[in-house]
C-alpha cells in the first residue's frame, strides 16, 4: 500500500489539536529541554574556541642563560623546539623586549630610564595543547641554559576548567534532557493513543497494516519535535545574541570574544531540527511500541 | 472457506476453553453457531479472527492458516472476513458515513471507490437517509446495521458475528437475522453466534452446538439435531 502523507499528516495534525493543551505543554518542555541543552553547548562551544585563541597566543618565556655566547642560545633554541607539546620557538633579543616593554607601559618616566641591560635574551615558546602546559614549562625550566621561566598559568588553568566543565556538563545535560523529552512527547502521544482506541480497535478489526496504524502517531510526534525546535531555535537566538551583547558591553568582560551567531546559526539550526525530530519521532515510536503486537 | 482440525485451547490461566473442535463451514454456506454461555462460542470467533492462538489443532480461515501466519498476514486475514458484536463496537465521534469510509480507508481503499461503494452498502441496510447521523442518535438496531454495513463495505468473504441481537428487542432481532440472510444470498459466507433458540427456529439453517468445549450437536435446526 503507498504511503498516503497527506492522510497520516491530516490525522497527525487533528491529534496535535485533539489535545491543544497537552501538545502546548509537552512543546514548552520540549523547548525548555532544547533551550538548556543548546546553551551549555554553546558555552562550551565558545570557551573551545576561546581556548583555541589563547592557545595560540600563549607563551612561555624561557630566559636564556648571562654567560652563553650567541651560538649556545642558539642551540637552547634547537634543544627547546625537540621538547614535547611544543609548537614554535621564537627569539627574542633584550632590545626587542625592551621595545615591546616600552610599547606596552604608560609610565614616561619607566620609559626615560630603561635599558636594554635591563632585559634578558629569551625565548618565546608556543604550545600545542594548552592542558599540558605546566608539564612543558617545568620541562622548558630543566633544560640546559635556561635560567628561569615565567608562565600565566593562571588564566589558561581557568579556561579549561570552564571548557572541560561546560563540555562535560553539556554532554550529561543532553543526554538527560533527551531522555526526559522523549518521555514527555512519548507521554502525550499514549494519551492520543489512548483517546483514538476505538478507531485502532476498529482499524485493527477491518484489517488496517500496523504501520498504517502508527503512521499519524509518528507524524504527531515529528511535528511536536519540531516545532519545539523550531521554537527553541528562535528563543536560543535572542538569548545568545542578548547575551554576547552584555559581555561585549561589559568593561571587566572584554577579553571574552564570543562567536557572532550568524557564523554559526546554520550548524546550530541543523543540531536543534535534528535533537527536535529525535526527540519527537523517538516518543511517538516509545508510545506505540504497545502496538507492535496484532 | 473455514476449517477447524481437532482444536484446543487452553487460556494462559488453565482454562480449558476447546476440546478438541472439528468443524468445516464451506463457502456460501449459513451457519449458527449456539451453546450455553461459556461453552467456548467466543473463543472460536476469536480463533478464526486471529486474536488469538489455539494450543493445538489446525485452523484455516478463507486460505490463511492461522497456525502459521505471520503478522504481516493477519491483516489481510482480517480484510478477508467481517466481524460484528453484540455491542456494535461503532465510532461515536463519527457519523455513520464516515464510520464506513473510515473502515475503507484503513485498508488503503481510494476516495473514488469510498464514494461509489457506502451509498450502495447503506442502501442494503436500509440507512440510505441516516448516512449523515451520529450513532447516539440511532436506535440499537439501526447501530447494530451500521455495524453490518461496515463489516460489509470492504467486501469479505466471510461475515462473523458474535450475538449481534444480545442488545435488541425480538422484532429487532428479527430484522437483523434477516438481513444477515439476505446478505448470505447475495453469496457470503454468514456464521452467526446467539443465544436466541426460538430466533434460530425460524430460519431453516445449519446449527453446529458447543457445550463445554466440544460440538455436541451439526444439523439442520435448532431442535431437529
Ligand atoms: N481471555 C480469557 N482468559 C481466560 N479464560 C477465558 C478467556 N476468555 C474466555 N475464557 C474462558 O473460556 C471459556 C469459554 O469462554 P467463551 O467466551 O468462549 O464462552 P462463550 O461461549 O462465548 O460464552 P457466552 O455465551 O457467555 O459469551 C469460559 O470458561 C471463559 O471463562
Ligand atoms: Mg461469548
Amino acid at each position: 500500500m503507498r504511503h498516503d502523507f497527506g492522510y497520516f499528516m491530516r490525522e497527525g495534525v487533528g491529534n496535535l489539536f485533539s489535545h491543544g493543551f497537552m501538545s502546548f505543554a509537552a512543546i514548552g518542555i520540549t523547548v525548555a529541554c532544547l533551550l538548556i541543552m543548546g546553551t551549555f553547548s554553546l558555552v562550551a562551544y565558545n570557551a573551545e574556541k576561546l581556548l583555541e585563541t589563547l592557545q595560540s597566543e600563549y607563551e612561555i618565556l624561557a630566559f636564556v642563560d648571562e654567560g652563553y655566547n650567541d651560538a649556545q642560545t642558539k642551540a637552547v633554541g634547537e634543544a627547546l623546539k625537540k621538547l614535547p607539546n611544543v609548537k614554535a620557538v621564537e627569539f627574542i633579543t633584550r632590545e626587542e623586549a625592551m621595545e615591546a616593554f616600552e610599547e606596552r607601559t604608560l609610565d614616561d618616566y619607566m620609559r626615560a630610564h630603561i635599558e636594554p641591560d635591563m632585559f634578558r635574551d629569551r625565548y618565546a615558546v608556543y604550545v600545542n595543547d594548552l592542558n599540558t602546559v605546566n608539564q612543558t614549562a617545568k620541562a622548558v625550566h630543566d633544560a640546559d641554559g635556561v635560567d628561569d621561566v615565567r608562565v600565566d598559568e593562571d588564566i589558561a588553568g581557568g579556561f579549561i576548567l570552564v571548557r572541560n566543565v561546560a563540555g562535560a556538563v553539556s554532554l550529561t545535560l543532553i543526554a538527560i534532557l533527551l531522555v526526559v523529552s522523549v518521555f514527555i512527547i512519548s507521554n502525550t502521544i499514549r494519551l492520543t493513543t489512548f483517546d483514538r482506541r476505538d478507531e485502532i480497535a476498529v482499524m485493527k478489526m477491518v484489517g488496517a497494516t500496523n504501520w498504517f496504524i502508527r503512521w499519524p502517531f509518528v507524524y504527531e510526534g515529528f511535528l511536536l519535535g519540531l516545532l519545539s525546535s523550531v521554537i527553541a531555535f528562535g528563543l536560543q537566538w535572542l538569548v545568545y545574541a542578548t547575551v554576547a551583547k552584555s559581555i561585549a558591553a561589559a568593561d571587566t568582560l572584554q577579553f571574552l570574544r564570543t562567536v557572532p551567531f550568524a557564523e554559526i546559526w546554520r550548524p546550530v539550526a541543523l543540531s536543534f531540527g535534528a535533537a527536535g525530530v529525535v526527540i519527537g519521532v523517538g516518543g511517538s515510536l516509545t508510545a506505540i511500541r504497545k502496538f507492535l503486537q496484532v | 472457506m473455514i476449517r477447524l482440525k481437532d482444536v484446543e485451547k487452553e487460556y494462559e490461566n488453565g482454562t480449558y476453553a476447546l476440546r478438541g473442535i472439528s468443524l468445516t463451514i464451506e463457502d456460501g454456506e449459513f451457519v449458527f453457531l449456539v451453546g450455553p454461555s461459556g461453552s467456548g462460542k467466543s473463543t472460536i470467533i476469536k480463533l478464526l479472527t486471529g486474536e488469538i492462538l489455539p494450543t493445538a489443532g489446525r485452523v484455516v480461515v478463507n486460505g490463511f492458516s492461522l497456525t502459521k501466519i505471520s503478522d504481516r498476514q493477519i491483516p489481510l486475514l482480517r480484510r478477508s472476513i467481517g466481524v460484528i458484536f453484540q455491542d456494535f463496537r461503532l465510532i461515536e465521534k463519527k457519523t455513520v458515513y464516515e464510520n464506513l469510509s473510515f473502515a475503507m480507508r484503513a485498508v488503503g481503499a481510494s476516495p473514488r471507490t469510498i464514494r461509489s461503494r457506502i451509498p450502495y452498502v447503506l442502501e442494503l441496510v436500509g440507512l440510505e437517509e441516516k448516512a449523515d447521523q451520529y450513532p447516539h442518535e440511532l436506535s440499537g438496531g439501526e447501530q447494530q446495521r451500521v455495524a453490518i454495513a461496515r463489516a460489509l463495505v470492504n467486501n469479505p468473504y466471510t461475515i462473523i458475528a458474535d450475538e449481534p441481537t444480545g442488545n435488541l428487542d425480538p422484532a429487532r432481532s428479527l430484522e437483523i437475522m434477516r438481513l444477515l440472510n439476505r446478505i448470505n444470498e447475495l453469496g457470503t459466507t454468514v456464521v452467526i453466534v446467539t443465544h436466541e433458540r426460538d430466533l434460530v427456529n425460524r430460519f431453516h439453517k445449519r446449527v453446529v452446538l458447543l457445550e463445554a468445549g466440544q460440538i455436541t450437536g451439526d444439523g439442520i435446526g435448532y431442535d431437529a439435531r
